[in-house]
Protein backbone atom coordinates (compact mmCIF):
# COMPACT_ATOMS: atom_id res chain seq x y z
CA UNK A 1 0.00 0.00 0.00
CA UNK A 2 1.18 3.68 -0.71
CA UNK A 3 0.56 6.34 1.58
CA UNK A 4 1.09 9.64 1.12
CA UNK A 5 2.17 12.32 3.92
CA UNK A 6 1.71 16.53 3.80
CA UNK A 7 4.56 18.17 5.69
CA UNK A 8 4.55 21.57 3.49
CA UNK A 9 4.43 24.63 5.12
CA UNK A 10 5.82 22.45 8.75
CA UNK A 11 8.80 23.25 11.13
CA UNK A 12 11.32 20.09 11.95
CA UNK A 13 10.81 18.32 14.23
CA UNK A 14 7.01 18.15 13.27
CA UNK A 15 7.35 16.63 9.69
CA UNK A 16 10.33 14.07 11.32
CA UNK A 17 7.75 12.82 14.03
CA UNK A 18 5.05 12.70 11.80
CA UNK A 19 6.17 10.69 9.68
CA UNK A 20 7.62 8.53 12.79
CA UNK A 21 3.95 8.27 13.94
CA UNK A 22 2.76 7.74 10.75
CA UNK A 23 5.25 4.59 9.41
CA UNK A 24 4.56 2.61 12.69
CA UNK A 25 0.81 2.70 11.19
CA UNK A 26 2.06 0.76 8.06
CA UNK A 27 2.80 -2.52 7.38
CA UNK A 28 5.67 -4.16 6.02
CA UNK A 29 6.33 -3.53 2.27
CA UNK A 30 4.31 -0.11 2.48
CA UNK A 31 5.81 2.82 0.92
CA UNK A 32 5.38 5.99 2.34
CA UNK A 33 5.54 9.29 0.48
CA UNK A 34 6.26 12.67 2.73
CA UNK A 35 6.54 16.20 0.97
CA UNK A 36 8.21 18.81 2.66
CA UNK A 37 9.25 22.64 1.70
CA UNK A 38 12.83 22.41 2.20
CA UNK A 39 15.92 20.38 1.84
CA UNK A 40 16.87 20.61 5.47
CA UNK A 41 13.81 18.52 6.20
CA UNK A 42 14.87 16.43 3.80
CA UNK A 43 17.98 15.62 5.70
CA UNK A 44 16.05 15.24 8.82
CA UNK A 45 14.30 12.53 7.79
CA UNK A 46 17.11 10.83 6.08
CA UNK A 47 19.08 10.55 9.45
CA UNK A 48 15.47 8.71 11.26
CA UNK A 49 15.58 6.92 8.43
CA UNK A 50 19.28 5.79 8.54
CA UNK A 51 18.73 5.29 12.49
CA UNK A 52 15.56 3.27 11.85
CA UNK A 53 17.36 1.23 9.27
CA UNK A 54 14.64 2.03 6.48
CA UNK A 55 15.51 2.43 2.65
CA UNK A 56 14.84 5.53 1.68
CA UNK A 57 14.69 7.71 -1.50
CA UNK A 58 14.44 11.42 -1.98
CA UNK A 59 14.02 13.93 -4.78
CA UNK A 60 13.33 17.91 -5.13
CA UNK A 61 10.74 18.67 -7.54
CA UNK A 62 11.29 22.26 -7.05
CA UNK A 63 12.93 24.73 -4.70
CA UNK A 64 10.21 24.93 -2.68
CA UNK A 65 8.79 20.65 -2.95
CA UNK A 66 10.81 17.36 -1.76
CA UNK A 67 9.79 14.08 -2.03
CA UNK A 68 11.24 11.68 0.21
CA UNK A 69 9.95 8.04 -0.02
CA UNK A 70 10.40 5.32 2.40
CA UNK A 71 9.65 1.72 2.40
CA UNK A 72 8.46 -0.17 5.50
CA UNK A 73 10.11 -2.89 6.96
CA UNK A 74 7.72 -4.61 9.42
CA UNK A 75 10.51 -5.43 11.94
CA UNK A 76 11.72 -1.88 12.13
CA UNK A 77 8.23 -0.58 12.47
CA UNK A 78 6.02 -2.28 14.47
CA UNK A 79 5.82 -0.28 17.64
CA UNK A 80 6.19 3.80 17.76
CA UNK A 81 8.70 2.95 20.32
CA UNK A 82 11.56 3.98 18.49
CA UNK A 83 14.18 2.32 20.98
CA UNK A 84 12.59 -0.74 21.22
CA UNK A 85 12.72 -0.98 17.59
CA UNK A 86 16.93 -0.22 17.64
CA UNK A 87 16.72 -2.98 20.16
CA UNK A 88 14.79 -6.07 19.21
CA UNK A 89 14.47 -8.50 22.38
CA UNK A 90 16.43 -11.30 20.01
CA UNK A 91 19.28 -8.89 20.57
CA UNK A 92 19.91 -9.94 23.93
CA UNK A 93 22.87 -12.23 24.89
CA UNK A 94 21.41 -15.07 26.85
CA UNK A 95 23.02 -15.32 30.58
CA UNK A 96 25.47 -12.25 30.23
CA UNK A 97 25.37 -10.63 33.46
CA UNK A 98 27.03 -7.30 34.35
CA UNK A 99 28.16 -6.52 37.78
CA UNK A 100 28.19 -3.23 38.86
CA UNK A 101 29.97 -3.16 41.95
CA UNK A 102 30.69 0.47 42.39
CA UNK A 103 28.77 4.00 41.05
CA UNK A 104 32.05 4.75 40.18
CA UNK A 105 33.82 3.39 36.98
CA UNK A 106 37.29 2.41 37.22
CA UNK A 107 39.77 3.67 39.95
CA UNK A 108 41.60 7.34 40.50
CA UNK A 109 39.48 10.81 40.26
CA UNK A 110 36.18 10.09 41.98
CA UNK A 111 33.66 12.52 39.97
CA UNK A 112 35.77 11.10 36.89
CA UNK A 113 34.80 7.53 37.82
CA UNK A 114 31.13 8.58 37.96
CA UNK A 115 30.88 10.36 34.68
CA UNK A 116 31.98 7.64 33.32
CA UNK A 117 29.49 5.04 35.03
CA UNK A 118 27.17 7.25 33.26
CA UNK A 119 28.66 7.12 30.17
CA UNK A 120 28.78 3.48 30.28
CA UNK A 121 25.28 2.67 31.48
CA UNK A 122 23.80 5.03 28.48
CA UNK A 123 26.46 3.08 26.02
CA UNK A 124 25.01 -0.25 27.34
CA UNK A 125 21.84 1.01 26.00
CA UNK A 126 23.25 1.42 22.38
CA UNK A 127 25.02 -1.80 22.25
CA UNK A 128 23.85 -4.36 19.90
CA UNK A 129 23.49 -7.27 22.18
CA UNK A 130 22.16 -6.22 25.50
CA UNK A 131 23.23 -8.20 28.70
CA UNK A 132 20.84 -10.80 30.16
CA UNK A 133 21.23 -9.06 33.68
CA UNK A 134 22.47 -6.12 35.18
CA UNK A 135 23.37 -6.69 39.10
CA UNK A 136 23.97 -3.62 41.24
CA UNK A 137 25.36 -3.86 44.50
CA UNK A 138 27.65 -2.12 47.08
CA UNK A 139 27.67 1.21 45.77
CA UNK A 140 26.65 0.46 42.36
CA UNK A 141 22.92 0.34 44.54
CA UNK A 142 23.21 3.93 44.31
CA UNK A 143 23.03 3.95 40.27
CA UNK A 144 18.99 2.64 40.40
CA UNK A 145 18.03 4.70 43.52
CA UNK A 146 15.92 8.02 43.22
CA UNK A 147 19.08 11.03 42.86
CA UNK A 148 20.89 8.92 39.93
CA UNK A 149 20.97 10.24 36.74
CA UNK A 150 21.34 6.63 35.03
CA UNK A 151 17.47 6.03 35.91
CA UNK A 152 16.42 6.72 32.65
CA UNK A 153 19.03 4.20 30.52
CA UNK A 154 18.07 1.69 33.41
CA UNK A 155 14.77 2.27 32.01
CA UNK A 156 15.58 1.56 28.77
CA UNK A 157 17.83 -1.41 29.41
CA UNK A 158 14.52 -2.69 31.12
CA UNK A 159 11.80 -2.33 28.82
CA UNK A 160 13.95 -4.16 26.25
CA UNK A 161 13.99 -7.25 28.35
CA UNK A 162 17.27 -6.81 30.14
CA UNK A 163 16.71 -7.78 33.84
CA UNK A 164 17.84 -5.09 36.39
CA UNK A 165 18.70 -6.15 39.91
CA UNK A 166 19.56 -4.28 43.12
CA UNK A 167 21.22 -5.88 46.47
CA UNK A 168 18.79 -4.99 49.01
CA UNK A 169 21.29 -5.58 51.77
CA UNK A 170 23.06 -2.68 49.88
CA UNK A 171 19.85 -0.57 49.44
CA UNK A 172 19.25 -0.91 53.03
CA UNK A 173 22.98 -0.18 54.30
CA UNK A 174 23.07 2.77 52.24
CA UNK A 175 20.23 3.93 53.64
CA UNK A 176 18.48 4.29 49.78
CA UNK A 177 14.51 4.61 49.42
CA UNK A 178 13.36 0.73 49.88
CA UNK A 179 12.34 0.44 46.42
CA UNK A 180 14.64 1.56 43.50
CA UNK A 181 13.50 3.63 40.60
CA UNK A 182 13.85 1.01 38.37
CA UNK A 183 14.06 -3.06 38.40
CA UNK A 184 13.69 -5.13 41.30
CA UNK A 185 15.25 -5.48 44.59
CA UNK A 186 17.08 -8.95 45.22
CA UNK A 187 18.76 -10.87 47.50
CA UNK A 188 21.79 -12.68 47.56
CA UNK A 189 20.79 -16.20 46.90
CA UNK A 190 19.69 -14.89 43.69
CA UNK A 191 22.90 -12.94 42.83
CA UNK A 192 24.51 -16.29 43.80
CA UNK A 193 22.57 -18.11 40.92
CA UNK A 194 22.84 -15.88 38.37
CA UNK A 195 26.41 -15.81 38.58
CA UNK A 196 27.44 -18.80 38.43
CA UNK A 197 24.43 -19.42 35.84
CA UNK A 198 26.21 -16.47 33.54
CA UNK A 199 28.51 -17.78 30.54
CA UNK A 200 29.92 -14.55 30.70
CA UNK A 201 30.54 -12.10 33.55
CA UNK A 202 31.57 -8.55 33.18
CA UNK A 203 32.86 -6.46 36.07
CA UNK A 204 33.73 -3.45 34.08
CA UNK B 1 -3.72 28.53 25.69
CA UNK B 2 -4.11 29.72 21.84
CA UNK B 3 -2.32 32.32 22.94
CA UNK B 4 0.42 30.63 24.36
CA UNK B 5 0.59 28.37 21.31
CA UNK B 6 1.09 31.46 19.22
CA UNK B 7 3.50 33.10 21.79
CA UNK B 8 6.36 29.99 21.75
CA UNK B 9 6.85 28.37 18.04
CA UNK B 10 10.78 27.45 17.59
CA UNK B 11 12.59 30.13 19.37
CA UNK B 12 15.77 30.77 20.66
CA UNK B 13 19.10 30.01 18.67
CA UNK B 14 17.32 27.87 16.49
CA UNK B 15 15.53 30.78 15.31
CA UNK B 16 18.92 31.94 14.13
CA UNK B 17 20.11 32.04 10.39
CA UNK B 18 22.54 29.42 9.06
CA UNK B 19 26.16 29.93 9.00
CA UNK B 20 26.29 29.42 4.95
CA UNK B 21 23.85 31.49 4.45
CA UNK B 22 25.07 34.32 6.70
CA UNK B 23 28.71 33.90 5.91
CA UNK B 24 27.51 34.34 1.63
CA UNK B 25 26.21 37.47 2.86
CA UNK B 26 28.90 39.14 4.51
CA UNK B 27 31.45 38.44 2.91
CA UNK B 28 29.85 40.72 0.38
CA UNK B 29 30.40 43.40 2.22
CA UNK B 30 32.96 46.22 2.04
CA UNK B 31 35.13 46.27 4.94
CA UNK B 32 36.29 49.75 5.97
CA UNK B 33 39.41 49.85 7.92
CA UNK B 34 39.48 51.34 11.76
CA UNK B 35 42.92 50.72 13.62
CA UNK B 36 41.19 50.91 16.94
CA UNK B 37 38.49 48.14 15.93
CA UNK B 38 40.14 45.81 17.68
CA UNK B 39 37.47 42.91 17.10
CA UNK B 40 34.86 42.81 14.42
CA UNK B 41 32.97 40.49 12.58
CA UNK B 42 35.50 39.62 10.30
CA UNK B 43 36.69 37.27 13.06
CA UNK B 44 33.28 35.57 13.00
CA UNK B 45 32.54 37.27 16.38
CA UNK B 46 29.08 37.92 17.45
CA UNK B 47 30.14 41.47 19.32
CA UNK B 48 32.99 43.88 18.68
CA UNK B 49 35.40 45.54 20.53
CA UNK B 50 36.24 49.14 19.80
CA UNK B 51 39.76 50.96 22.02
CA UNK B 52 38.71 54.37 23.23
CA UNK B 53 42.58 54.81 24.65
CA UNK B 54 45.20 52.78 25.82
CA UNK B 55 43.38 50.93 28.60
CA UNK B 56 40.02 51.00 28.06
CA UNK B 57 37.78 49.68 24.89
CA UNK B 58 33.90 49.40 24.65
CA UNK B 59 32.07 46.00 23.89
CA UNK B 60 29.12 46.26 21.36
CA UNK B 61 27.19 43.31 20.79
CA UNK B 62 23.39 42.70 20.40
CA UNK B 63 21.34 39.27 20.25
CA UNK B 64 17.05 38.78 19.98
CA UNK B 65 14.84 35.92 19.57
CA UNK B 66 11.49 34.44 19.33
CA UNK B 67 10.54 32.52 22.50
CA UNK B 68 11.79 28.93 23.75
CA UNK B 69 9.85 28.61 26.64
CA UNK B 70 6.13 29.11 27.38
CA UNK B 71 6.51 31.31 30.34
CA UNK B 72 6.89 35.05 29.49
CA UNK B 73 9.01 36.03 32.36
CA UNK B 74 11.72 33.02 32.17
CA UNK B 75 11.81 33.52 28.32
CA UNK B 76 12.93 37.53 29.42
CA UNK B 77 15.64 36.10 31.54
CA UNK B 78 16.35 33.99 28.93
CA UNK B 79 17.16 36.16 26.24
CA UNK B 80 18.60 38.96 28.22
CA UNK B 81 21.36 36.72 29.44
CA UNK B 82 21.92 35.41 26.06
CA UNK B 83 22.39 38.51 24.64
CA UNK B 84 24.68 39.90 27.75
CA UNK B 85 26.55 36.60 27.30
CA UNK B 86 28.89 38.02 24.54
CA UNK B 87 30.38 41.00 26.57
CA UNK B 88 31.47 37.93 29.04
CA UNK B 89 32.74 36.31 26.16
CA UNK B 90 35.06 39.29 25.01
CA UNK B 91 36.68 39.10 28.60
CA UNK B 92 34.01 42.47 29.25
CA UNK B 93 32.12 44.09 32.10
CA UNK B 94 28.38 45.01 31.36
CA UNK B 95 27.69 48.91 31.50
CA UNK B 96 24.05 49.77 29.40
CA UNK B 97 21.68 47.77 27.78
CA UNK B 98 18.37 48.76 25.57
CA UNK B 99 15.48 46.32 25.04
CA UNK B 100 14.99 45.35 21.45
CA UNK B 101 11.20 44.38 21.23
CA UNK B 102 9.33 43.03 18.17
CA UNK B 103 5.43 42.43 19.99
CA UNK B 104 1.84 41.82 18.15
CA UNK B 105 -0.47 44.69 18.76
CA UNK B 106 -3.18 42.70 19.78
CA UNK B 107 -1.51 40.54 22.31
CA UNK B 108 -1.78 41.19 25.97
CA UNK B 109 0.75 43.75 27.22
CA UNK B 110 1.06 41.72 30.17
CA UNK B 111 2.90 39.17 28.51
CA UNK B 112 5.50 42.11 27.55
CA UNK B 113 5.69 43.30 30.96
CA UNK B 114 6.61 39.62 32.39
CA UNK B 115 9.17 39.69 29.63
CA UNK B 116 10.61 42.74 30.15
CA UNK B 117 10.99 42.59 33.88
CA UNK B 118 12.62 39.27 33.44
CA UNK B 119 15.32 40.65 31.40
CA UNK B 120 15.53 44.03 33.71
CA UNK B 121 16.57 41.44 36.12
CA UNK B 122 18.98 40.36 34.49
CA UNK B 123 20.76 43.17 33.45
CA UNK B 124 20.86 44.42 37.07
CA UNK B 125 22.25 41.45 38.19
CA UNK B 126 24.97 41.66 35.76
CA UNK B 127 25.30 45.06 37.29
CA UNK B 128 24.20 47.38 34.11
CA UNK B 129 21.56 49.80 33.04
CA UNK B 130 18.59 49.42 31.35
CA UNK B 131 18.53 52.65 29.63
CA UNK B 132 15.77 52.30 26.91
CA UNK B 133 14.74 50.62 23.89
CA UNK B 134 13.08 50.02 20.53
CA UNK B 135 10.09 48.45 20.32
CA UNK B 136 7.66 47.59 17.11
CA UNK B 137 4.72 45.59 15.67
CA UNK B 138 5.12 42.35 14.50
CA UNK B 139 3.23 38.93 14.30
CA UNK B 140 5.52 37.12 16.55
CA UNK B 141 7.04 38.15 19.71
CA UNK B 142 10.96 38.76 19.59
CA UNK B 143 12.94 40.26 22.29
CA UNK B 144 16.24 40.56 23.36
CA UNK B 145 18.89 43.30 24.24
CA UNK B 146 21.92 45.64 22.43
CA UNK B 147 24.67 45.90 25.12
CA UNK B 148 27.29 47.86 25.70
CA UNK B 149 30.42 47.39 28.16
CA UNK B 150 33.79 48.34 29.13
CA UNK B 151 36.99 45.94 28.75
CA UNK B 152 40.65 46.82 28.82
CA UNK B 153 41.79 46.75 25.21
CA UNK B 154 45.10 44.85 26.98
CA UNK B 155 42.54 41.45 28.42
CA UNK B 156 40.36 41.50 25.50
CA UNK B 157 39.44 37.60 24.92
CA UNK B 158 39.93 36.60 21.32
CA UNK B 159 37.45 33.52 20.39
CA UNK B 160 40.13 32.71 17.86
CA UNK B 161 43.62 32.90 19.65
CA UNK B 162 43.68 29.05 21.14
CA UNK B 163 47.01 27.73 21.37
CA UNK B 164 48.20 24.10 20.71
CA UNK B 165 47.92 21.73 23.23
CA UNK B 166 45.45 24.18 25.03
CA UNK B 167 42.37 22.46 26.99
CA UNK B 168 39.18 23.33 26.27
CA UNK B 169 36.65 23.67 29.47
CA UNK B 170 32.79 24.05 28.71
CA UNK B 171 31.22 25.61 31.20
CA UNK B 172 27.25 24.69 30.53
CA UNK B 173 25.51 20.92 29.87
CA UNK B 174 25.20 20.87 26.19
CA UNK B 175 21.15 19.89 24.76
CA UNK B 176 19.20 22.98 25.61
CA UNK B 177 17.86 23.37 21.65
CA UNK B 178 16.68 19.40 21.65
CA UNK B 179 14.98 19.96 25.30
CA UNK B 180 13.05 23.08 24.03
CA UNK B 181 12.23 21.23 21.04
CA UNK B 182 11.07 18.51 22.87
CA UNK B 183 8.99 20.30 25.29
CA UNK B 184 7.32 21.79 21.96
CA UNK B 185 6.20 19.38 21.03
CA UNK B 186 4.74 17.51 24.26
CA UNK B 187 7.60 15.09 25.14
CA UNK B 188 9.35 16.57 27.66
CA UNK B 189 9.99 15.79 31.46
CA UNK B 190 9.44 18.62 34.28
CA UNK B 191 13.21 17.71 35.23
CA UNK B 192 15.22 18.12 31.79
CA UNK B 193 13.14 21.42 31.22
CA UNK B 194 14.11 22.77 34.85
CA UNK B 195 17.49 21.82 34.10
CA UNK B 196 17.50 23.47 30.71
CA UNK B 197 16.14 26.68 32.28
CA UNK B 198 18.48 26.76 35.34
CA UNK B 199 21.12 26.78 32.52
CA UNK B 200 19.91 29.17 30.06
CA UNK B 201 18.98 31.61 32.51
CA UNK B 202 22.07 31.52 34.50
CA UNK B 203 24.93 34.46 33.66
CA UNK B 204 27.93 33.77 32.06
CA UNK B 205 29.58 36.74 34.03
CA UNK B 206 30.24 34.49 36.93
CA UNK B 207 32.18 31.81 35.27
CA UNK B 208 34.31 34.92 33.40
CA UNK B 209 34.91 36.23 36.87
CA UNK B 210 36.65 32.54 37.54
CA UNK B 211 38.87 32.23 34.27
CA UNK B 212 40.08 35.82 34.55
CA UNK B 213 42.44 34.37 37.00
CA UNK B 214 43.80 32.00 34.70
CA UNK B 215 45.81 31.92 31.42
CA UNK B 216 43.11 31.91 28.88
CA UNK B 217 43.69 31.94 25.04
CA UNK B 218 40.42 32.08 23.24
CA UNK B 219 36.78 32.18 25.11
CA UNK B 220 33.83 32.32 23.04
CA UNK B 221 29.77 31.65 24.15
CA UNK B 222 27.91 28.24 22.67
CA UNK B 223 24.68 30.18 20.67
CA UNK B 224 23.34 28.97 17.85
CA UNK B 225 26.02 27.13 15.83
CA UNK B 226 26.20 24.50 18.38
CA UNK B 227 29.34 23.15 20.02
CA UNK B 228 31.21 22.38 17.23
CA UNK B 229 30.23 25.47 15.18
CA UNK B 230 31.88 27.63 17.52
CA UNK B 231 34.50 25.12 18.07
CA UNK B 232 35.39 25.43 14.50
CA UNK B 233 35.59 29.22 14.58
CA UNK B 234 37.45 28.92 18.05
CA UNK B 235 40.05 26.62 15.81
CA UNK B 236 40.09 29.10 12.72
CA UNK B 237 42.13 27.16 9.96
CA UNK B 238 45.59 26.85 12.48
CA UNK B 239 44.30 24.20 14.53
CA UNK B 240 42.35 21.00 14.99
CA UNK B 241 41.03 19.66 18.77
CA UNK B 242 40.36 16.03 19.90
CA UNK B 243 37.43 16.13 22.20
CA UNK B 244 36.35 13.44 24.42
CA UNK B 245 32.68 13.00 24.47
CA UNK B 246 31.94 11.03 27.27
CA UNK B 247 33.62 14.24 29.13
CA UNK B 248 31.30 16.85 27.21
CA UNK B 249 28.36 18.24 29.87
CA UNK B 250 24.64 17.92 29.29
CA UNK B 251 21.48 17.21 30.18
CA UNK B 252 20.92 13.50 30.04
CA UNK B 253 17.51 13.45 28.78
CA UNK B 254 18.41 15.37 25.57
CA UNK B 255 20.36 12.11 24.54
CA UNK B 256 16.81 10.49 24.48
CA UNK B 257 15.15 12.64 22.90
CA UNK B 258 17.44 12.95 19.92
CA UNK B 259 17.08 9.07 19.76
CA UNK B 260 13.66 10.17 19.36
CA UNK B 261 14.55 12.22 16.55
CA UNK B 262 13.37 15.49 18.48
CA UNK B 263 16.12 17.68 16.38
CA UNK B 264 15.36 20.69 14.64
CA UNK B 265 16.19 22.11 10.91
CA UNK B 266 18.71 24.62 12.78
CA UNK B 267 20.88 21.80 14.24
CA UNK B 268 20.70 19.55 10.61
CA UNK B 269 22.33 23.57 9.14
CA UNK B 270 24.68 23.25 11.62
CA UNK B 271 25.72 19.76 10.34
CA UNK B 272 25.47 20.77 6.86
CA UNK B 273 28.21 23.70 7.53
CA UNK B 274 30.49 22.50 10.45
CA UNK B 275 30.20 18.59 9.98
CA UNK B 276 33.13 18.88 7.50
CA UNK B 277 36.47 17.73 8.80
CA UNK B 278 34.47 16.64 11.97
CA UNK B 279 35.43 12.63 13.11
CA UNK B 280 32.92 10.48 14.99
CA UNK B 281 35.14 7.57 16.43
CA UNK B 282 31.85 5.28 16.98
CA UNK B 283 29.80 8.03 19.41
CA UNK B 284 26.71 7.34 19.45
CA UNK B 285 24.43 9.08 16.82
CA UNK B 286 22.37 11.35 19.55
CA UNK B 287 25.57 12.52 20.70
CA UNK B 288 26.45 13.86 17.68
CA UNK B 289 23.37 15.60 17.55
CA UNK B 290 23.61 17.43 20.91
CA UNK B 291 27.34 18.39 19.31
CA UNK B 292 25.26 20.36 17.20
CA UNK B 293 22.61 21.00 18.43
CA UNK B 294 21.86 24.86 18.41
CA UNK B 295 22.09 26.43 22.09
CA UNK B 296 20.43 29.13 23.80
CA UNK B 297 22.32 31.21 26.61
CA UNK B 298 24.81 28.28 26.29
CA UNK B 299 28.11 28.47 28.12
CA UNK B 300 31.58 29.70 27.58
CA UNK B 301 33.58 27.56 25.48
CA UNK B 302 37.63 28.46 26.82
CA UNK B 303 40.81 27.48 25.62
CA UNK B 304 42.98 27.47 28.92
CA UNK B 305 46.87 26.53 29.48
CA UNK B 306 46.73 23.05 30.19
CA UNK B 307 48.29 23.62 33.87
CA UNK B 308 45.37 25.93 34.47
CA UNK B 309 42.48 23.48 33.63
CA UNK B 310 42.28 21.66 36.78
CA UNK B 311 42.72 24.57 39.12
CA UNK B 312 39.89 26.54 36.74
CA UNK B 313 37.36 23.55 36.40
CA UNK B 314 37.37 22.96 39.74
CA UNK B 315 36.46 26.72 40.60
CA UNK B 316 33.83 26.49 37.91
CA UNK B 317 31.97 23.21 39.31
CA UNK B 318 31.80 25.25 42.47
CA UNK B 319 28.71 27.53 40.28
CA UNK B 320 26.97 24.13 40.23
CA UNK B 321 25.70 23.68 36.90
CA UNK B 322 27.71 20.89 34.70
CA UNK B 323 30.89 21.48 32.79
CA UNK B 324 34.11 19.60 31.88
CA UNK B 325 37.49 19.81 30.11
CA UNK B 326 35.82 18.61 27.17
CA UNK B 327 39.27 17.97 24.82
CA UNK B 328 42.45 19.68 23.80
CA UNK B 329 43.44 21.78 20.65
CA UNK B 330 45.90 19.92 18.72
CA UNK B 331 48.26 20.98 15.15
CA UNK B 332 46.24 18.99 13.59
CA UNK B 333 44.85 22.03 10.68
CA UNK B 334 41.20 22.10 10.91
CA UNK B 335 40.44 18.29 12.22
CA UNK B 336 38.29 17.55 14.87
CA UNK B 337 38.03 14.29 15.95
CA UNK B 338 35.58 13.35 18.45
CA UNK B 339 35.86 9.81 20.73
Amino acid sequence: MKRELNEMGKACPIPVIETKNMLASMHDGDILTVLVDNYIAVQNITKMAAQLKLDIESRKINDKEYSVDITVKKNAVATDDIEDVLCLPDSIRKNTVIMLGSDKFGEGDDDLGRILMKGYIYALTELEKLPQTVIMYNSGARLSSKASESVGDLKILESQGVEILTCGTCIDYLGLDKDPEVGTVTNMYVIAEKISEATKLIRP
Amino acid sequence: MNEEILFCKGGGCTAKLGAGALSSVLSKLPKNYDPNLLVGYDSSDDGAVYKITEDLAIVQTLDFFPPMVEDPYIFGQIAAANALSDVYAMGGEVKTALNIVCFPEQMDLNILGKILQGGNEKVIEAGGVLVGGHSISDNDVKYGLSVTGTVDPKKVLKNNACKPGDHLILTKPLGVGIIATAQRVGECSREAMDEAIKSMTTLNKYAAEIIRKYRVNACTDITGFGFLGHLREMLGNGFGADIDSIKIPHIHEALHYAKKFLYTSAGQKNRNHFGDNVIFKGIPFAMEEILFDPQTSGGLLISIDPDDAGPALKELRELGLPCGIVGRVTTEISEIIVN
